[in-house]
């Protein structure tokens, strides 16, 4: 792991300010070597500390070290997985869940979202039940999920569609909201309808609190993924992690539960950089 | 009417706005009667809060009366239209798109194709003197060069009638003065209908071939008299004795009374809305 993808780690945990962020960013692109340096030595100790807490197989009473793996073991786990055939098909699966998971999130999130923001009907009529199924978790969705869909494939996408879903569309409304009413009232007296001002306006006004809805969808997709893949039958990291434990091959929890967090990571990434590209106005000098 | 072609003629009737809901409504402007021929500049000035940006907003559609007519030659006015320019303080601009498609808004909302609609941008991108900035973003242009794309981004609707709301209030001093020409500038070529809020007497002087002076809350007309100095206007002209009378004349209307309290800025929008958030606890 470099230290760049630390730094924009760094900065996707960073405060929503657009600012803030995009110090952050552009700190993650050129930071100075003594913060290079202090960050990589960050991980180096976090190793060590791993390294000596599980090959001392320290029992505390309340956690125990006896049954994790040393890092040394985690990373031969992860070497043997490399040259195994079934990582493609893993990754591939994996990939296929999250991605429609997300995608359909995406579009069910943005759709609602701007509904929400713009009508008060659709507000009183989408409000209150979202509200109730937002608090549900994942886990809760499997039964009814393998009950609703035909295929497997299908529940585990919707799992992961659930993890997304809400990020997206609360972000959507913050963003839809937060539009200045001067820029509609402007595009009314220039001559815009309702289709125009949603296409022309609120659309583009949106897009940047629908990026950060995105990006942080897509991790909680990753995050969903061990539980949608608890239905899987046969491939994806999160079976992966969890087939590795029913098999007692404990090496490989770590190395599965570390890809979960890499490709999280990195898909959440390549959304804000898309996100970037997408909305070229902002960094141009812009402070609204 | 005879002979009226679309020339801008705005007229007001026994014009009452109300704001606000229940206990809490209160009059913002009563009884307004008011008359401007077309193709007059006539700014209407008056103490903040006295509800002259209100006036503007019901002129431009966005809020309605509560008792009376507003029209402009002769049609009542029922909303928005292009025909009717508005022309904000700051921030109206859509950051996303760039001057030139800031400018060529309103004819792609009129279905103009984007050759001839960005040409045409151009020519009135080159009225307000920003030649070479027309693959800016907004962000990128200082407060006084926004004001001109806004400027230009009304008029390439050719409006009848051009609304502005304290457009240079929130620009320096010495921007300020410079955009006072180059509006009388653009005015003199395309000689529409323009009324503009102000609380700046000198600014009202210098560019009106009328004033109107409203009183503080619940906004009356209280004066209206003509500014018949020649055009172009000079910047010297502040050291008229006419004009340092007229002014003298504004100063007194605009006295405040010792024991009323400035009011907050209104908006041609009425009230800024409560926030309403649909998820409370996001």
């Amino acid at each position: 792991m470099s230290a760049s993808a630390l730094g924009t780690a760094a900065a996707l945990i960073e405060p929503r300010t657009s600012q803030s962020r995009r110090a952050a960013a552009q700190a993650g692109e050129r930071l100075p070597l003594r913060r290079v340096a202090l960050r990589a030595s960050a991980i180096g100790l976090t190793l060590i500390a791993w390294q000596l807490l599980a090959a001392s197989k320290l029992d505390l009473g309340i956690v125990t070290f006896r049954n994790v793996p040393t890092p040394i073991e985690a990373a031969q786990a992860a070497w043997n997985l490399l040259h195994s055939p079934k990582l493609g098909a893993h990754l591939g699966a994996s990939l296929a869940r999250v991605v429609s998971g997300f995608l359909a999130a995406l579009f069910a999130g943005v759709g609602l979202g701007l509904a929400i923001g713009r009508s008060r009907l659709a507000t009183d009529l989408l409000l209150t039940p979202l509200e109730v199924l937002r608090p549900i978790p994942a886990v809760a969705w499997i039964p009814l999920a393998i009950l609703m869909f035909p295929s497997s494939e299908l529940s585990m996408a919707f799992i992961t569609f659930t993890g997304a879903l809400f990020p997206i569309l609360l972000n959507t409304v913050h963003g839809v909201e937060g539009i200045n009413p001067r820029l509609v009232a402007a595009a009314r007296s220039l001559g815009a309808g309702r289709v125009a001002i949603l296409r022309e306006v609120i659309l583009p006004g949106a897009a940047p609190s629908i990026i950060t809805g995105a990006a942080i969808g897509m991790g909680t997709a990753w995050f969903c993924l061990v539980t949608a893949e608890m239905i899987s039958g046969q491939y994806g990291i999160g079976y992966f992690t969890w087939e590795s434990y029913t098999l007692q091959n404990y090496d490989d929890i770590v190395v599965g539960m570390l890809l979960i967090g890499l490709l999280g990571m990195g898909s959440s990434l390549v959304v804000r950089r898309l996100g970037r590209l997408a909305t070229p106005w902002k960094g141009a000098g812009d402070k609204r | 009417m005879i002979g009226t072609h679309a020339e801008g003629r705005i007229a007001v009737a026994d014009a009452v706005i109300r704001l606000g809901q229940g206990a809490a409504a209160f009059d913002v402007v009563e009884n307004i009667n008011l008359t401007i021929p077309g193709r007059q500049f006539v700014c209407l000035l008056g103490p903040s809060g006295c509800g002259k940006s209100t006036l503007l907003g019901a002129l431009a559609g966005h809020l309605s009366l509560s008792r009376g007519r507003v029209a402009v030659d002769e049609e009542e006015i029922t909303g928005p239209d292009p025909e009717r320019g508005i022309v904000f303080q700051q921030h109206t601009l859509f950051p996303w798109k760039s001057v030139l498609d800031n400018i060529a808004f309103g004819l792609k909302m009129k279905g103009v194709a984007k050759d001839r609609r960005l040409e045409e941008a151009r020519t009135y991108l080159s009225l307000v003197g920003l030649d070479g900035f027309g693959d800016r973003y907004p962000g990128e242009l200082s407060g006084g060069m926004q004001q001109r794309v806004e400027i230009a981004r009304v008029l390439i609707n050719q409006p009848r009638v051009l609304l502005m709301d304290e457009p240079f209030g929130a620009l320096d001093a010495q921007t300020r003065l410079t955009m006072q020409e180059l509006l009388l500038d653009v005015w003199t070529r395309l000689r529409t209908t323009v009324l503009f809020v102000t609380h700046d007497i000198d600014e009202a002087l210098f560019l009106g071939d009328r004033v109107l002076v409203m009183s503080p809350r619940p906004g009356r007309i209280l004066d209206d008299f003509p500014v018949s100095f020649d055009r172009p206007r000079q910047r010297n002209l502040v050291v008229n004795p006419t004009f340092a009378q007229m002014k003298r004349h504004c100063l007194d209307l605009l006295r405040p009374e010792a024991n009323v309290h400035p009011l907050p800025r209104l908006t041609p929008l009425g009230l800024s809305a409560a926030k309403r958030s649909a998820f409370e606890n996001h």
